[in-house]
């Protein structure tokens, strides 16, 4: 009678097509308690899993102001964002022009850089190297900056440029640019 | 088979590989399928393998929530509050914890009252009952000090009525006070150190747990007439049988237990401990968690601070020595007509304790309390050692195939007990 509602793979056939073994009453059960059994530990796990995640408080901090007015040009700040660092530069007239002027055929993670920043000199992006998670160097006048002008990242030997962007050394990607607003002209909200 | 290899039964090559290196799945197949349990057993045999689901639970959900405390003064309780609102299902898994100290210490109560009953402490399991009464004392030891951890009112004023207690020893009490604390009062060094010891104790347990089984697995299961099997007659193995029948009660246990933690989460608790400590100020009424109010009940009957102290640890410590004090011969009380009454009495008895533990130490209630300790001691003291030899036991049964199934007793039945391993097939 249970045989109606098990699956059909559950049925050997013999190679002349007769069940060699019928499906029983048992096998039902068993495969019906498994089941039932796989979604309860599954039930059970999904709290403690989700327990891992950031918790509330952790998203509540999720965002962080910055003032732009004492940055001089030139100049760069590092601000936390969600426990990591991030580099807000200043950048000068040069800077820009060297970054708008590589072709994007020479660059490893092509990416044109009035695509990475909201408002010309403003260059904000995650001061975490795209290769191993070392912060590079770059950010005081005397740090070296790599061979791009940008930043130099110690552990390895990436070499980031005036936009950001990864032109030499291990990093597969250009420093991530995280999502921010302007709040006035001289305030950012970055998260 | 080749030499040093263990002769395996199992068919499967990776299971037979494994096995003849390392014949855990024997093992398994020996102590939990094949073995030889006795027919007979009522659902108060549940309450062993529930225990042990338990204590699973109870690791689980410490381990994550140890992950999210911080065993700081300053930062305890809000540790445990940013667990409640923050943390993704930190308040399922805190009332999970919470609530499942409460259920482990009221299966293990019955489970104590088990083989209290049907008299399981007595040789030959007379080890495997000390074995169970230092698993009890190693859990209210990791209760106690995991109720310290919130660093709420009732956490830290606990802590300093308990470790206090230690104060009453002669000459050397305030020195070990001192050693307790590593410090002049309860602070943070005590924090620490109960949260070191209460994330190990459970580990601890876990290991005395093993050797309690093991020790089962030598002697065999008691059963509700407290006779021995004599043949494969009287038993039955294990899977299918009672892994079934503990099923059933594990699905009770859950559904008690998710009652508890999705509509009453706070029901046993005290509200005060939501107070985050204050050393300046005690809380008016401060009373231990229910399973300690019996305990707490003998404290406080005694007028004398040392004595109190003395008594209530003999109230546990005198269960290392039932299986002395009681001589009578026969385990189970449904032979016992009069052991019965005294230990049904004896019952009622320790729940007025609990009743009383909880009340203020004053007028009647010490009284009662009084009364009940003397009660209390009365029955291992007096009672059980006179009545193994005034009381004369109803005539037992012939066998446990014979009690349980009448005349039919010949037909079907299972593996004998202490016989070599039989074959699974055999039995499925
Ligand atoms: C025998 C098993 C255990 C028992 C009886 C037990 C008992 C308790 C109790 C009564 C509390 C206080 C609950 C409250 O009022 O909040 C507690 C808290 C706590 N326990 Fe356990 N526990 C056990 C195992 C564990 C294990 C294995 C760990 C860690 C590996 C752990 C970690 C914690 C933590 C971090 C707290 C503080 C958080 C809180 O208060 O909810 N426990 N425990
Ligand atoms: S981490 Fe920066 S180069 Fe490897």
């Amino acid at each position: 009678m249970a045989q109606t509602s098990a699956p059909s793979g559950a049925t050997t056939h013999s190679p002349a097509g007769a069940p060699a073994e019928a499906v029983t009453k048992r096998d039902f059960l068993k495969l019906t308690t498994t089941a039932f059994a796989v979604v309860g530990v599954g039930a059970l796990a999904w709290p403690f899993i989700s327990s891992l995640a950031p918790g509330g408080d952790v998203l509540a901090l999720a965002s962080t102001d910055v003032d732009l007015a004492p940055i001089a040009e030139g100049s760069a700040v590092t601000v936390m964002w969600r426990g990591k660092p991030v580099f807000v530069r200043h950048r000068t007239a040069a800077e820009i022009e060297a970054a708008r002027a590589e072709p994007l055929s020479g660059l490893k993670d092509p990416a044109a850089d009035d695509s990475r920043v909201q408002q010309a000199p403003w260059l904000v992006v995650v001061g975490i190297c795209t290769h191993l998670g070392c912060v590079p160097l770059g950010q005081r006048p005397t740090d070296a900056r790599g061979d791009f002008g940008g930043w130099f990242c110690p552990c390895h030997g990436s070499h980031y440029d005036t936009s950001g962007r990864i032109r030499r050394g291990p990093a597969p990607t250009n420093l991530e640019v995280p999502s921010y607003t302007f709040t006035s002209d001289t305030a950012i909200r970055i998260g | 088979m080749a030499i040093g290899l263990h002769d395996s039964s199992f068919k499967n090559p990776v299971v037979r590989w494994v096995d003849q290196r390392l014949p855990v799945f024997t093992m398994i197949q020996k102590e939990y399928g094949t073995f030889p349990t006795p027919r007979n057993f009522n659902y108060f045999w549940n309450f062993g393998a529930l225990a042990m689901i338990n204590l699973m639970i109870m690791i689980a959900t410490g381990v994550f929530l140890a992950m999210h405390y911080t065993a700081h003064v300053d930062h305890a309780f809000e540790s445990v509050e940013r667990i409640m609102r923050d943390v993704h299902f930190g308040w399922l898994i805190r009332y999970a914890h919470m609530n499942g100290a409460h259920l482990f210490f009221a299966v293990v109560f019955i489970h104590i009252w088990r083989g209290m009953y049907y008299g399981s402490y007595k040789a030959p399991r007379e080890l495997l009952w000390i074995l169970g009464v230092i698993i009890f004392l190693l859990m209210m030891a990791t209760a106690f000090m995991g109720y310290v951890l919130p660093w709420g009112q009732m956490s830290f004023w606990g802590a300093t009525v308990i470790t206090n207690l230690f104060s009453a020893i002669p000459l050397i009490g305030p020195e070990i006070v001192t050693y307790l604390w590593g410090g002049f009062s309860v602070d943070n060094p005590t924090l620490n150190r109960f949260f070191s010891l209460h994330f190990l104790l459970p580990f601890v347990i876990t290991g005395v747990v093993f050797l309690h089984v093991a020790a089962l697995h030598i002697t065999g299961s008691n059963n509700p007439l407290g006779i021995e099997p004599k043949g494969p007659q009287d038993t039955l193995p294990f899977h299918p049988y009672y892994t079934a029948k503990d099923s059933v009660g594990i699905v009770v246990y859950l559904a008690v237990f998710a009652f508890l933690i999705f509509f009453m989460p706070n029901y046993l608790g005290h509200a005060d401990n939501y107070i985050p400590a204050n050393p300046l100020v005690t809380p008016a009424h401060i009373v231990p968690e229910w399973y300690f109010l019996p305990f707490y009940a003998i404290l406080r009957a005694v007028p004398d601070k040392l004595g109190g102290v003395i008594l209530m640890f003999g109230a546990i410590a005198v269960l290392f020595v039932l299986p002395w004090l009681d001589t009578s011969k026969v385990r189970s009380m449904r032979f016992r007509p009069i052991a019965r009454i005294a230990f049904l009495l004896w019952t009622v008895n320790f729940m007025v304790l609990t009743w009383v533990g909880a009340k203020p130490a004053e007028g009647h209630y010490v009284l009662i309390a009084q009364i009940g300790t003397m009660i209390y001691f009365a029955y291992f003291l007096v009672v059980l050692p006179a009545l193994g030899r005034l009381e004369r036991p109803l005539p037992l049964p012939e066998s446990i195939a014979r009690a349980v199934l009448g005349p039919k007793a010949q037909l079907g039945g299972g593996p004998v007990p202490g016989a070599a391993t039989a074959q699974p097939m055999e039995k499925a």
